[in-house]
């Protein structure tokens, strides 16, 4: 049961000192479980702080956080325990490896759960997998391997703890094109076969559009839009207004707009976007 | 024009590795011109990089700078200051506590006279637009304000060619599109040659001259909106290309007559109206 | 949370304090030190806190920000009072009590030194940026290079320092958030558990401390620098009045302390 109910979460840094702050501010919403969810949003309007309250590495200073019908922060051993259930991935999290071998690394969560040696080998291996990571490199240092490597061992260690949530922030920044594809590919094949809830922010709107059934967009501390990527793309001069960057989809289905051309359907994707013009030419030629 | 940075047969290995970063580069740029440098990791752009201004020299072959060969090492001086680097963490290359002491570090370096660092100092931020912000903490800038103050860092010395390896790469867009639009109005204002390194072909889009590297070989060259008409060639070196681009030439294959250079969002949308209309 | 650190903290100002030569300062607060472990009665001590006092009036420093800094320092404020008080000899406060009014008075001597200490440089590096710091200490020393001590080696390491060290608080804070999320436990267990525990921080710490130098070196270089030699400065520091009545009311001071512990004052 991992599905997360968030009940007018607010947070203040430092609040009662000059530096207060209100990071995010009365936030509503429940993800059901198995959803894939795209946070999108500037740099600095919350969404940082906010999946920092979804395994409990931060406390509301307002409101409060269910996963699974409970508080998550109902005591000590809640807050850890939430830990398992959800797993987040830190932006270039290749940073935090540290053990000598890239299978002690991936093992590090799954030992810190308590469980026996056979059931750790057994998750080691099935997270190294879901991400690509042959077993020829378990005996290695992951200090040695490549950047896209490093990213997927990382994101492998949470996979580990076979979380029903997984949030990974930004887990395509900095990689190259083709090491991109590969992180992303990963995770939608984790959803698939393990049916767990996938939570990712991201810049890249393309990206975004393309794979999540739901977005939500961040402005300044509150949730400023929520819907499928169909209902929010077809409101693109919203993102516009709030400063953030269209599907280049529909930035190209925006500057035919303007010339005239309406297309029908809301459009985010490359595919919609050719077959919109296709038809709309069909049209014309009638 | 002449040209300013001339690669003649170069070729690098690194000391730990066997295969060859470079193979047999020759590439000249054009004093003043916008230059962009694509490719994925590991196809040798950073290595390229790293040749402009001597921080690596050829195995064989050899670079020269403004007529100054970089394997000189008593050259080293001028042609550093010939050829800005900015490198992609800026908080690795940030120097000092205060953005206009970290400015000031590469002219200080170079023994120039107070009064006329101070003026360097102010200019290099004003071009930058990070004046307002020269007594602030450099930690606590956004990620692309900490870029720009090291483009600051890196023009204070006057250099002719500023050479930035994946300035953007740890940016978020907003930030990616400061630094861009700082370098080519560097470029188109100041007459500044700039040579960018990037892995975004979004960014390439504004460049005079695209250059398109993979396993140490340049196997494209040219404008970009005649680069990325390539699109098979691109896929083949595991690039994309722009929307616009892929979107007119699969539109040409549905029996379309699109021009392939319309790289530019607007000329894209104008040449699509046109023939819907 | 270690944001919170105080070290080494500069707040920015525009007062007399914050406008003087840092090399006056560091002279001064030198002298103020001398002065503190020559004061030796009543008098000598009131004129210390007094002294003390002024300039944090001028600079406008609050009381609280000092106390704050004095924070971690508590534990060895009350070790070296207590130790003081039970371990003197001397006429008992009262008869049969280890206590002594010797003691006492020691005590409160001492705890004095030690705050007035801090005080002291805390107000030096509250009104002196780090950057102001570095070069004037590295002017004061600047005589020891005849003697080949890498005195522009040594400050420059020190500014880096202090410019690396809120990056890497803040990299602390990110790693541990991190390794705290795969269920790392910092809080449990004994003190071998504990150190171990600290391992998942210290590891990528260090590697990316080394990252980190490699890319600035390489920066550095490739921003032409080569040594001190033929550097020259942006912000060139010059003795003003200001600075030379400053210098000289400190010597009078510490010559008045030291003339007032003549008379046991």
């Amino acid at each position: 049961m991992s599905e997360i109910r968030v009940e007018n979460l607010s947070h203040i840094y430092s609040s009662g000192t000059p530096f207060e702050k209100t990071a995010i501010e009365n936030i509503d919403l429940c993800i059901p479980e198995g959803q894939f969810v795209g946070l999108i949003g500037h740099t600095g309007s919350g969404k940082s702080t906010f999946i920092q309250h979804l395994n409990a590495l931060l406390s509301p200073t307002g409101g409060r956080v269910l996963c699974g019908g409970e508080d998550i922060n109902r005591d000590k051993q809640a807050r850890r325990d939430v830990k398992w259930k959800v797993g987040l991935v830190f932006q270039y999290p290749e940073y935090q490896l540290f053990e000598e071998t890239v299978y002690a690394d991936i093992a590090f969560g799954p030992k810190n759960m308590g469980l026996s040696k056979e059931e750790i080998d057994e998750r080691v291996r099935e997270a190294a997998s879901f991400v690509g990571v042959e077993e020829e490199l378990f005996q290695r240092s992951p200090l040695e391997m490549s950047g896209g490597q490093k990213r997927r061992i990382a994101i492998a260690g949470v996979i580990a703890m076979r979380p029903g949530v997984l949030i990974l922030d930004e887990p395509t920044a900095g990689l190259d094109p083709a090491g991109c594809r590969q992180v992303l590919d990963n995770i939608c094949r984790y959803r698939k076969e393990t049916g767990s809830t996938v939570i990712i922010v991201s810049h890249n709107m393309d990206d975004a559009a393309r794979l999540t059934e739901r977005l939500l967009v961040f402005d300044h501390g509150r949730v400023a839009m929520d819907g499928t990527p169909e209902e929010i793309f077809s409101r693109p001069q919203e993102l516009v207004n709030i400063g953030l960057a269209v599907p280049r989809a529909t930035a190209i289905a925006m500057a035919l707009e303007k010339r005239g051309i309406k297309l029908a359907g809301s459009i985010y994707t490359h595919e919609q976007l050719k077959a919109a013009i296709l038809k709309a030419r069909g049209a014309g030629a009638c | 024009m002449s040209s300013i940075i001339s690669f003649e047969g170069v070729h690098f290995t690194y000391p730990e590795d066997e295969l060859e970063s470079l193979c047999g580069i020759d590439l000249e740029i054009e004093e003043g011109s916008f230059v962009a440098v694509l490719g994925h990791n590991g196809s040798g752009k950073s290595t390229l990089a790293k040749h402009m201004n001597a921080i690596l020299v050829p195995s064989s072959g050899r670079v020269l700078i403004n007529g100054l060969n970089t394997a000189d090492e008593s050259q080293l001086i001028g042609i550093r200051r010939c050829v800005g680097m900015v490198f992609q963490n800026p908080d690795n290359q940030i120097v000092a506590n205060v953005v206009e002491d970290d400015v000031a570090f590469a002219p200080e370096n170079l023994g120039v006279p107070t009064e006329e660092i101070r003026r360097r100092v102010d200019q290099a931020l004003r071009q930058v637009g990070m004046y307002e912000y020269r007594l602030h903490a450099p930690h606590l800038l956004s990620g692309g304000q900490k870029q720009r103050v090291a483009i600051a860092g890196v023009i204070a010395m006057e250099p002719r060619i500023i050479v930035l390896d994946e300035p953007t790469a740890m940016l978020d867009p907003q930030g990616r599109q400061e630094v861009i639009s700082t370098v080519s109005r560097l470029c188109r204002e100041n007459g500044m040659t700039v040579v960018l390194i990037t892995h975004h072909m979004d960014e390439c889009v504004g460049a005079d001259r695209l250059v398109v590297m993979s396993n140490g070989r340049i196997v494209a060259d040219g404008s970009p909106a005649k680069v990325f008409s390539q699109v098979e060639l691109m896929h083949s070196e595991g690039l994309d290309v722009p929307e616009t681009t892929r979107l007119i030439y699969e539109l040409n294959q549905e029996g379309f007559r699109l021009p392939m250079d319309a790289l530019a969002l607007d000329a894209c949308a104008d040449a699509l109206a046109d023939a819907l209309k | 949370m270690l944001k919170d650190i105080t070290l080494g903290q500069f707040f920015p100002g525009d007062t007399l304090v914050h406008r003087l030569d840092p090399r006056t300062k560091l002279i001064a607060v030198v002298l103020y030190i001398v002065a503190l472990f020559q004061a030796g009665g009543v008098v000598g001590y009131m004129l210390l806190i007094l002294a003390a006092a002024a300039c944090m009036a001028v600079s406008h420093i609050s009381p609280k920000s000092i106390f704050k800094g004095l924070k971690p320092m508590i534990f060895i404020i009350i070790l070296t009072g207590a130790l003081n008080i039970f371990y003197t000899t001397g006429t008992p406060v009262l008869p049969g009590w280890i206590i002594t009014w010797e003691g006492i008075i020691r005590a409160v001597k001492m705890i004095l030194r030690i705050v007035l200490l801090i005080t002291g440089t805390f107000l030096l590096t509250y009104t002196t940026s780090p950057m102001a710091l570095t070069d004037g200490l590295e002017l004061l020393m600047n005589p020891l290079k005849k003697i080949k001590v890498p005195v522009h080696e040594m400050t420059i390491m020190m500014s880096m320092a202090l410019r690396f060290i809120p990056t890497l608080i803040e990299e602390t804070d990110k790693i541990m958030s991190a390794q705290k999320a795969r269920g790392a436990d910092f809080e449990t267990g004994g003190l071998i558990k504990r150190a171990r525990a600290l391992l998942p921080i210290l590891v990528p710490l260090f590697v990316s401390a080394f990252r980190r130098a490699d890319e600035l070196a390489v920066a550095m270089e490739s921003r032409c620098y080569h040594g001190g030699q033929g550097r020259t400065r942006m912000k060139q520091l010059r003795f003003a009045g200001i600075d030379y009545g400053a210098l000289l009311a400190s010597a009078a001071f510490l010559a008045g302390v030291i003339v007032l512990k003549k008379f046991g004052l």
